[in-house]
Order: structure tokens, then sequence, then C-alpha cells
């Protein structure tokens, strides 16, 4: 292989990338949202960051596996706000109590509630084919 | 002119070995902030003041650290050994390493008070990412102008660590994209375009490690062959095609659209070549084991090899969707990100040290340390078969499990985790044996503390970090 063959495959390679992302980035994700993040939502979600809750728990499986995964936990059956409050407010044996006001808590929740929305995790009824591939069958986001 | 490649450079070009000793320091806090994680995620009330969400960044960041310097410091250590050094700055590299420090020691301040940014490996404040730019400007100023000047083709090595420069530094800006509205305000597009980010980003720091990999390969063989065929240069694209285009495995059940994870799949099931390929060598990597084994830094090679044969075959699971289905989100992910950065980087990594300790204080360091260092190997290898079995079967047993209750699931998984956690001071106990052997020689380099028993490094002189 000459050198300029490589640098030909290599900078095809480095072409092709800038598409793909700038395709991931528009329409690869351009998934519609049920809503839009308003003031509490993003003031919930820099708490998140701050607080670093994703060290212990997950989002869409991603995360820390100290505790369980906030996707749904809004919406889950015998779960839902207040019982995502509660853990807020108190902390438990595992979650340091971290001492948030009235404010602090409302808009966690109200983030928890964003990221509810935007789809649902595990998938339901998932459906794999003989190849491998799964069908992940309707998700919040796009019922 | 281009100096002998087995011959140190005759200039104070040490810098690469600060590097060494720091990602060596870094990695055995790494250890330590890992085990007390372990025990802490099974018993909370531990160390009540050292929180997990403050633990699991210390460890993690720690980690990243030892690879990137490691990687960094056998760079800088072996360039000027082939190229004409008027052309490669110290000065920068030394102000790469002071920036380095500074920030390393703020971020691990942060984590200590509690401030995050509170992202998945930059758990850190973002405006402590500006710095880290910096840093990679400088070593990709650096690291081009000595390449450049190279006349002959370039080998393999070159290419990879050249390419891992410039995609750290494109996949870290990527991965910042969410301070950007467009990005962050849209949940689904925040988590591809982290995910993606990240992909490439482990990909781009496999590719510093792995062409480090490929130079020792080359040294210890002495056969020039092995940087320079068509197979190497073959394996190279395929391996760049994936840090590319091979991410979304992460991401499978997050609900974007289709195409892009079935796009990662048929990437990611290009690795089988890579797979077989490895099967198909295996005879003659035996062949060369009994050739080379008697040299230091070749065994830790050939364990490397073990661990990419057992990662490999992880990943390849993780990548199937509908076995991923099982495994995402449970332990069997984190067995293989633990696998892939200690069994494969960190093995290559140490085999770089140890070539650097071979090449500069000769059988000295076999001589002084020949039992910790196989108590260590040995102890440290097979407490990460342990350490990964163990976390695989609780990744299965969670990924299966019927329950929606996360506390019975936990109950019934801590057997196995606890198993992790005393593997895990294994593995520590193991890889400290072999920091400070290694430090111990590394530091009387650094420092010019040694005697008549190093003389390259009496040539040199003693290296002045504030010198120009």
């Amino acid at each position: 292989m000459t050198p300029s063959y490589k640098r030909v495959i290599f900078g095809s390679f480095c072409a092709v990338f800038a598409v793909y992302s700038a395709y991931v980035w528009t329409a690869g994700t351009d998934i519609p949202q049920n809503r839009s993040p308003g003031h509490q939502v993003k003031a919930g979600l820099a708490l998140f960051q701050e607080k670093n809750c994703i060290a212990c728990h997950q989002l869409y499986g991603l995360g820390g596996h100290m505790g369980p995964d906030l996707t749904n936990v809004v919406s889950a059956e015998g779960k839902g706000p207040d019982y995502a409050r509660t853990f807020i407010e108190n902390g438990t044996s595992k979650m340091p109590n971290f001492n948030f006001n009235e404010t602090q808590v409302a808009a966690l929740v109200q983030f928890l509630g964003f990221v509810d929305s935007s789809g649902t995790y595990p998938p339901k009824n998932p459906e794999i084919t003989w190849y491998g591939t799964v069908a992940y069958g309707a998700s919040k986001n796009t019922e | 002119m281009e100096q002998s490649p087995t011959e140190p450079a005759r200039t104070p070009n040490d810098v690469g070995l600060w590097f060494m000793l720091l990602g060596l320091l870094a990695l055995a806090a790494s250890l330590l902030f890992g085990v007390l994680g372990a025990f802490k995620f099974l018993y909370p009330e531990f160390l009540e003041e050292l929180a997990f969400n403050k633990l699991r960044p210390l460890h993690v960041s720690l980690a990243v650290s030892w690879i990137f310097l490691t990687a960094i410091g056998g760079i800088y250590y072996y360039l000027p050994n082939f190229s004409n050094l008027s052309s490669f700055s110290n000065r920068i590299a030394r102000w790469h390493f002071w920036i380095y420090l500074v920030t390393g020691l703020t971020i691990l301040g942060a984590y200590a008070l509690g401030k995050f940014g509170g992202r998945e490996y930059w758990e850190f404040p973002p405006i402590l990412a500006l710095p880290i730019f910096l840093t990679w400007i400088m070593f990709g100023v650096n690291y081009f102008t000595i390449a450049v000047k190279r006349r002959t083709a370039w080998p393999l090595y070159y290419w990879m660590w050249g390419t891992g420069i410039v995609f750290f530094f494109l996949t870290f800006t990527e991965s910042y994209l969410w301070l950007i509205p467009y990005f962050r305000e849209n949940m689904l597009r925040e988590i591809a375009v982290q995910w993606k980010s990240y992909g490439s980003l482990v990909g781009s720091w496999n590719m510093l490690v792995y062409g480090t990999a490929l130079y020792l390969m080359e040294k210890i063989s002495d056969d020039e062959g092995v940087a320079r065929s068509k197979m190497a240069f073959g394996l190279y694209f395929l391996g760049l095609f994936n840090l590319m285009f091979g991410w979304a495995h992460h991401t499978y059940p997050v609900p974007f659209a289709a195409w892009v994870r079935d796009f990662a799949y048929v990437v990611s099931m290009t690795e089988l070549f890579l797979l077989g390929k490895i099967m198909w060598d295996w005879r003659v990597s035996l062949s060369t084991r009994q050739k080379f084994q008697h040299r230091r830094p070749y065994r830790f090679l050939f364990a490397s090899d073990m661990w990419v044969f057992i990662n490999l075959i992880l990943a390849l699971v993780i990548s199937v969707p509908a076995l991923n289905l099982f495994t995402h989100g449970t332990h069997v992910i984190v067995a293989h990100t633990m696998g892939t950065t200690i069994g494969i980087n960190t093995m290559i990594l140490l085999a770089s040290v140890f070539y650097v300790l071979e090449q500069r204080v000769g059988q000295d360091v076999e001589i002084r340390h020949a039992q910790p260092i196989s108590i260590g190997f040995w102890l440290a290898n097979g407490s990460l078969l342990i350490f990964l079995a163990a976390l695989v079967a609780a990744g299965l047993i969670k990924g299966t499990y019927e329950s929606d209750s996360f506390q019975d699931m936990m109950e019934t998984i801590e057997p196995y985790l606890l198993v992790f956690a005393v593997a895990g001071v294994g593995l520590m106990v193991g890889f400290w044996l072999l920091i400070l052997s290694a430090i111990s020689h590394m530091r009387g380099l650094v420092f010019s503390l040694q005697s008549d028993d190093c003389p390259s490094s009496k040539q040199l002189g003693r290296l002045s970090l504030f010198d120009n």
C-alpha cells in the first residue's frame, strides 16, 4: 500500500464520517418530543448533573448500577411523581439525602417527567428477527 | 538526520518519563478508589463521608488519566529516538505536562468537594475541559511537527498515534456539543450525540495504545515488517471504520432512527474478521511467545492478546441487538469496559513502561524485582479473570430477571458482586506490586538519583522540567 493510497483511503473515511456525523446530529435524531423543556426542566437537568446522579442511576440503561433506571420512574405502575419525590427528598440507605429545597425537588421531578415523555425503557414487546435485529415496538415518543 | 531507533536521544527528552511516572501513580490511585467503590456498592454505610457519586468519578477519571498519561508518555519518549530533535519542543511538552497535572489535581479537588459536570467519563465541571483541549493541541503540534519530518514512509504506529490525537480532539469536542441548546433540549439527540462521541473517543485512545503495542512488537521482534504490511494497514482501516461508525451498540434500546442501530450492527460485525484473524494467528503467536517469553514487556503484550480475544467475544455479543436486549444496562457492559481497560490497555501500557525500563536500566529491574513482578503479573491476571466472570454472571442475572423489583434483583446478584469486590482487591494488590517495582526505577530515572547502575541516565544528566 503506497503512502498516497493510504492518504486517499484515510481522507475518504474522514469525508464519509463528516457526512455521517452531520446526518446523525440532524435527521438521525430528529425525534418528535411530546414536550419541550421549560425552565423547571432545565433547572432539574442542571441539578441532575451537578449532583452526578448518573454515577448511580441510569437513563435508558446508560449510567451507574447502584440505583434503579429512572427513564420511566414517574409513569411506571406503582410509582409516579410522588414516589420519585419521596426518594429525592429523603434519600435511602444507599442514596444520600442531598437536602434539596422544595423548588429543587420540583425541578428534578419535572426533569424526570421530561425524560419519561421522550420514550420507553426497557422497550415493550421487542420482536427478534432470525438475523439478530430487534424491532423495539411502540415507544412514548412515537405513540 | 534520524537517529538510531535503539539508541536513546542524547538531549533531555525525558519528559515522557514524567508522564509515565504520573500515569503509574494515577493507576495506583484509581485501583484504590475502584476497590473502595466496589465495597461501597455492597455496603453503603462503609466510608459514609465518601459517597459513591464521588468514588466513581475518582476511579474513572484516574483510570482514563493512566491510559492517556502513559500512552502520551510513551510517544513523547519513543518519538525523539527516530526524529531530528531540533523540531521537537521540550518546552511545549513540559507545559503540556504541567497543565495536565494542575488540571488533573483541580478535577480531583472538584470531585472531593462534590462539584460535578455530571457526564459519564467527564464528570468534572465543563470549564475544566478547556485546559484539556489546550494540552491536546500542544501534543498534536509536537507530534505532527516530528512526524512530518520523517522522510521515509510512516510505519503503521505513526498513523495510529496521529489518528488517535486527531480523533480525540474531534470526539472530545463532540462530547461537549450538549452545551448547545439544539442538542441539550432534545433528550434523545443528547443521548445519541453523547454516546456517539464516547464510542469514538474510546476508539481514539485505543489507537494511541494499540499504536504503542505495535511499536513494542516491532522493537522486541526486531522485525520492521510488523508495522508495514498490507494486512496490518488493512486491520488499521477496519479499526478506524469501527471507531467512526461502530458506536450505536451502546444505545440500541434508545428510540431514535432505526437505521442508526442497524448500520452499527453491520459495522460491529466486521469485527468478526478480527476475531478470525486472531484465531488464525494463534499458532504463530504461540511460537513467537516461545521465542520472546524471556522478555518482560513481551509477557505483558502476550497477556493483552489473551484479553483481546475474550473481550472481542464479549463485544460481539453486546453488538448483536437480540443479545443486547439481555445485556444492555447490566454488569456485562461493565465487564466489557473493565476487560478492555484493564486486560488490554493496561497490559499494553505496562509493557511500554517495562520496555522503557529495560532500555534504560537493563536487567536491573529483573535482578531487583523479578519476584514481585511475577507475583503481581499472575495475581493481576488471575484476579481479572474471576473479576470479569463475576460481573458477567451478575449482568446476565440482571438482564434476565423477571421481577420489576430493583431491590430483589440487587439482593440476588449480591454474592456475585462480593466475589467481584474481593477479586478487585487481588487485582489492586497485583497491580500495586507491578507499579511499585516500576516506580522504584522510574523515579530514579526521572529525578536522576540512579547511581552507576544507570549509565544512560547519567549520560543524559539531570532532567529539569524547568529548563528550556
